[in-house]
């Protein structure tokens, strides 16, 4: 072990590199033991967990998104979920009407709520939803545009801190509320289900959901990617040096509120995709999505991963993830107490989280030089110092 | 003629005697006609029943409730007409309705049930409204007449018509004017109706709206003008605008018990959050707590479900207090100058706590009863009537906050708050225990909470989920008045509920709550300090 960490290789490659790397082998892995292992085989990997590996990649895609945002710029987000689940509902209202006159009632043009409703035609907002490429941009313009405006709104008038969290929150309770009623035409109650297929594939068959798996292992990785690219950017610093102190960044020159919207639209847009490739390999999207709960859980995967690191993030979604589907198979009970307990203890205990965890087991390992080590301290101490 | 007098005074005079005699001629009367009962076939019962009703004999009630409950029977052998209790070892009790004298009990074939449909059913129980017109009983009397106003029928206007002169109570009397005018309105000549109409335009009755409405129908469209018209038109009109008045005024009343309930929940938070600066998640569940411990003080003292709220109020202070220094002594404290952090944990808290209640009491909503004098309403006008919890909770939540002011402006312990939360290191050189006072305020802060959790508990149900109902809201209203201000709490928490009631009638209540959250974020986006900010280098 001390030997591997500490061969050249490992020390060349980036945490970029890494990451790809981890995903691809274990995509290759999943789905080689997913096809050619019979059932049974010790080696086989069920459908069942191909699709919950799925969920948990969408879920770490979506803590990236918020690492994005609390771990680089500080602005703790606790309305993630709206944006998951609004790109959700954009890839929701695509495949609704894929059903076509498949649904229960039969009608080519309406989905089955609709009907219900007795509504007679589609609402302006469902135009263009039969159109893939419609949905492809609703999965990004929507997300997207809450997240400009709310953000344009709040960091002009400099809200920041524990405010903007509420205000997040806020936002994302507003939209449960708004989606539950049913003149809001997006199926209330229930949200959109029953879906038939995606791209012509049905979404029961084994292999569109191994090929969703897949994809989703891809659009992870590059949105690891652009937001490995982005920090590491000039944009990037500016938006770290705005966590790390805001007024001098403004003092400098910068317009802070311009690198947060920023910085906060693109977050949002991984959110959405994230919710997109979620509601198909699901099979459902519900306004329960907009719960404040659900945003909150994100936060902890960030906080339990690392923030401010990337990979602490998808670490985190996954794990904590992971436990969840133990925890409430066995003991459903306790779940509660242990997510509970898992805030209280990151947060007093381990304010780096997992990541921060083998930071401190590989400077041990390998000490780096004095002044490296004290910078890389500061950039995540306190980043929220200023936000009061 | 002259000669005449004194026999008619002396006739006067003699009426009650008469009326004794009359009596017991009515006697005799009632009973062929209860005699006939078991033998006349439905559709001669209407009369027949109308005529029992007009002997108005003390035991007409006697015979008349149990057709409608359908425990009037006659003896076959002999058919005596008797009402019958089934008692618990399943025996017929028979009582005699002329002169209630008890009967041996007989089995079920020796009787038969004397038969009634709904539609007499309706007619019987007009009837006995109309008996219920000539009550002892100010307050029957008058329910009776607000029945007769809605349902007005012939023989209760006659019987309206002759009790009128000697009715001693005003509401009563009141009341009795407006269903004679109603009468006069629908049957009498054009300037009976004018003048009807001109004195009925200050009712607020449902019925008499209807009545003048219909009676505007009534003329036909064509006719142009005319005084009656007008006067019709005028009345209903005014009618309306009052309506809407007092529509209006109950929706104020229903927003300041939302607001005041707001208030309630928020005013804890003013105090952890708003003076102290920490983010307490788990504020909704010490209100949660504050409410379990109402259902738990109700149910180990079942038999002091009156004074239950009046206990609860200083158990759940001290209950959800005492939580509360737990948790400020155990998490908060080692994150001071962290808020996002004491965010997390606090909502980690919250979780635990949820789950807790959840195991020990049960994921299901717990009853809580309402002592006596919280149910009811205070009845200003037909269209105007004020709950008495709402009302309560509006005194309470008043209460609460003032009390909080005196201590936080007034006693020694909000003395050093204010200073530890202005400038703790000051306050520290003058030998001000900051940490323990951290402790106490928080303590302070969430048993308050807990009492509000008692108020709530009277309006919602009581479940784990009851404190994340409130949270946002609560934050919302702590910023929106202006963080630290407590008077900005009560202004913020009061136009909130307001706001949010005058919304709801016209466009629902999501919708309502919708705009306001939605209206408030914008408020905050544009004013981040709240109504009422702090000024002064404190509040840097």
């Amino acid at each position: 072990m001390d030997t591997l960490l500490k061969s050249p290789m490992i020390k060349k490659m980036s945490s970029l590199h890494f990451v790809i790397a981890i995903l691809f082998i274990s995509t290759l892995y999943v789905t080689v033991c997913n096809l050619f292992f019979a059932e049974g085989s010790a080696m086989h990997v069920s459908n069942y967990t191909v699709s919950l590996l799925g969920k948990y990649l969408c879920y770490a895609l979506l803590a990236l998104a918020v690492d994005l945002v609390w771990g680089y710029c500080g602005i703790l987000s606790l309305g993630h979920g709206a944006f998951f689940a609004l790109g959700g509902y954009a890839m929701g209202m695509y495949l609704m009407r894929q059903i076509g006159d498949r649904g229960v009632y039969g009608n080519p043009e309406l989905p089955d709520f609709m009907v219900f409703l007795n509504w007679t035609e589609l609402p302006w907002y469902w135009a263009g939803s039969d159109n893939a490429l419609v949905m492809i941009l609703l999965v990004f313009a929507g997300p997207g545009l809450l997240a400009y405006i709310f953000g344009t709104l709040a960091f002009r008038s400099r809200v920041s801190g524990v405010y903007l969290s509420i205000m997040t929150q806020a936002m994302t309770y507003a939209l449960l509320l708004s989606f539950f009623r049913n003149e809001m035409g997006f199926g209330g109650n229930n949200g959109l289900t029953d879906f038939k297929e995606l791209f012509g594939f049905s979404l029961q068959s084994p292999t569109t959901k191994l090929a969703l798996f897949v994809a989703t292992a891809v659009v992870l990785a590059i949105g690891y990617g652009i937001s490995h690219f982005i920090v590491n950017s000039k944009m990037g610093r500016v938006v770290t040096a705005i966590r790390d102190a805001e007024s001098r960044v403004r003092f400098v020159g910068y317009k802070p509120e311009h690198y947060k919207v920023w910085i906060f639209v693109v977050s949002a847009m991984l959110a959405g995709v994230a919710g997109a490739l979620y509601v198909p390999q699901v099979g459902i999207i519900n306004p329960g999505e907009f719960s404040p709960l659900n945003s909150i859980e994100i936060v902890i995967w960030v906080a339990i991963g690392g923030r401010g690191t990337l990979y602490g993030a998808l670490v985190g979604a996954i794990v904590v993830s992971y436990a969840k589907t133990r925890f409430t198979a066995i003991m459903p009970e306790a779940w509660l107490f242990g997510l509970g307990g898992l805030f209280v203890l990151v947060t007093l205990l381990l304010p780096k989280g997992l990541a921060g965890l083998v930071t401190n087991l590989m400077d041990k390992l390998d000490p780096p030089s004095k002044d490296k080590q004290s910078e890389s301290d500061a950039s995540v101490k306190n980043p929220v110092a200023e936000n009061k | 003629m002259l000669r005449l007098f004194p026999f008619l005074f002396f006739f006067v005079l003699s009426l009650p005697v008469f009326s004794a005699e009359n009596d017991a001629q009515g006697e005799s009367e009632l009973t062929t006609l209860v005699g006939q009962l078991p033998s006349t076939k439905l559709n001669k019962m209407s009369t027949l029943i109308e005529k029992i009703a007009d002997t108005s004999a003390p035991q007409v009630r006697a015979i008349l409730e149990p057709l409608i409950a359908g425990d009037l029977y006659y003896l076959k052998s002999n058919k005596q007409v008797v009402s019958v209790f089934k008692n618990s070892d399943n025996q017929y009790q028979l009582t005699d309705v002329l002169n209630a004298q008890a009967l041996p009990t007989v089995s079920k074939s020796a009787i038969k049930k004397v038969r009634t449909n709904n539609r007499l059913r309706g007619q019987i129980r007009d009837l006995l409204a109309n008996l219920d017109l000539s009550s002892e009983q100010a307050e029957v009397r008058i329910s009776a007449l607000k029945l007769l106003l809605d349902k007005p029928n012939q023989a209760g206007i006659t019987a309206v018509n002759k009790l009128i002169k000697t009715e001693q109570d005003s509401e009563a009397r009141d009341l009795m004017s407006a269903i004679m005018l109603v009468e006069q309105l629908e049957n009498g000549n054009d300037a009976e109706k004018l003048s009807a109409a001109k004195q009925l335009s200050s009712r607020l009755e449902p019925s008499v709206k209807n009545a003048l409405v219909s009676e505007l129908q009534k003329i036909p469209a064509s006719q142009q003008g005319g005084p009656l018209k007008t006067e019709l038109t005028n009345a209903v009109e005014d009618i309306e605008q009052q309506i809407s008045v007092f529509k209006l005024a109950e929706n104020l009343f229903f927003g300041l018990s939302l607001g005041s309930v707001l208030l309630l929940a928020a005013i804890g938070l003013a105090i952890t959050f708003g003076v102290m600066g920490v983010i307490n998640m788990a504020h909704g569940e010490m209100m949660m707590l504050g409410a379990y411990t109402t259902y738990v003080i109700q149910q180990t003292f079942p038999s002091l479900i009156e004074y239950s709220l009046l206990m609860a109020v200083p158990a759940a202070f001290l209950v959800s207090g005492f939580v509360g220094i737990l948790i400020e002594r155990g998490v908060i404290r080692f994150l001071k100058g962290r808020p996002l952090e004491t965010l997390l944990a606090t909502f980690g808290i919250s979780l635990i706590l949820q789950q807790l209640v959840r195991t020990v009491f049960s994921p299901l909503n717990r009853q809580v009863e309402a002592p006596l004098w919280m149910s009811g309403s205070l009845e200003i006008n037909p269209v105007l009537s004020l709950t008495y919890n709402r009302l309560y909770i509006i005194i309470f939540s008043l209460m609460v906050f003032f009390s909080l002011l005196m201590i936080l402006k007034r006693s020694s312990l909000g003395l050093h708050v204010r200073a530890v939360s202005q400038n703790r290191d000051m306050a520290r050189a003058l030998s001000v225990k900051s940490s323990w006072v951290d402790a106490i305020t928080f303590g302070l802060g969430s048993g308050i909470a807990g009492v509000a959790g008692v108020a709530l508990s009277q309006l919602t149900n009581v479940g784990p989920n009851l404190g994340q109902a409130y949270i946002i809201d609560s934050f919302l209203v702590v910023v929106f008045g202006g963080v630290g201000n407590l008077w900005g709490t009560l202004v913020a928490a009061m136009t909130m509920g307001t706001f949010n009631k005058v919304l709801e009638p016209s466009m629902g209540p999501v919708l309502a709550n919708i705009i306001v959250l939605v209206s408030l974020v914008l408020f905050i986006q544009k004013r981040p300090k709240g109504l009422f900010p702090q000024k002064g280098r404190a509040a840097e």
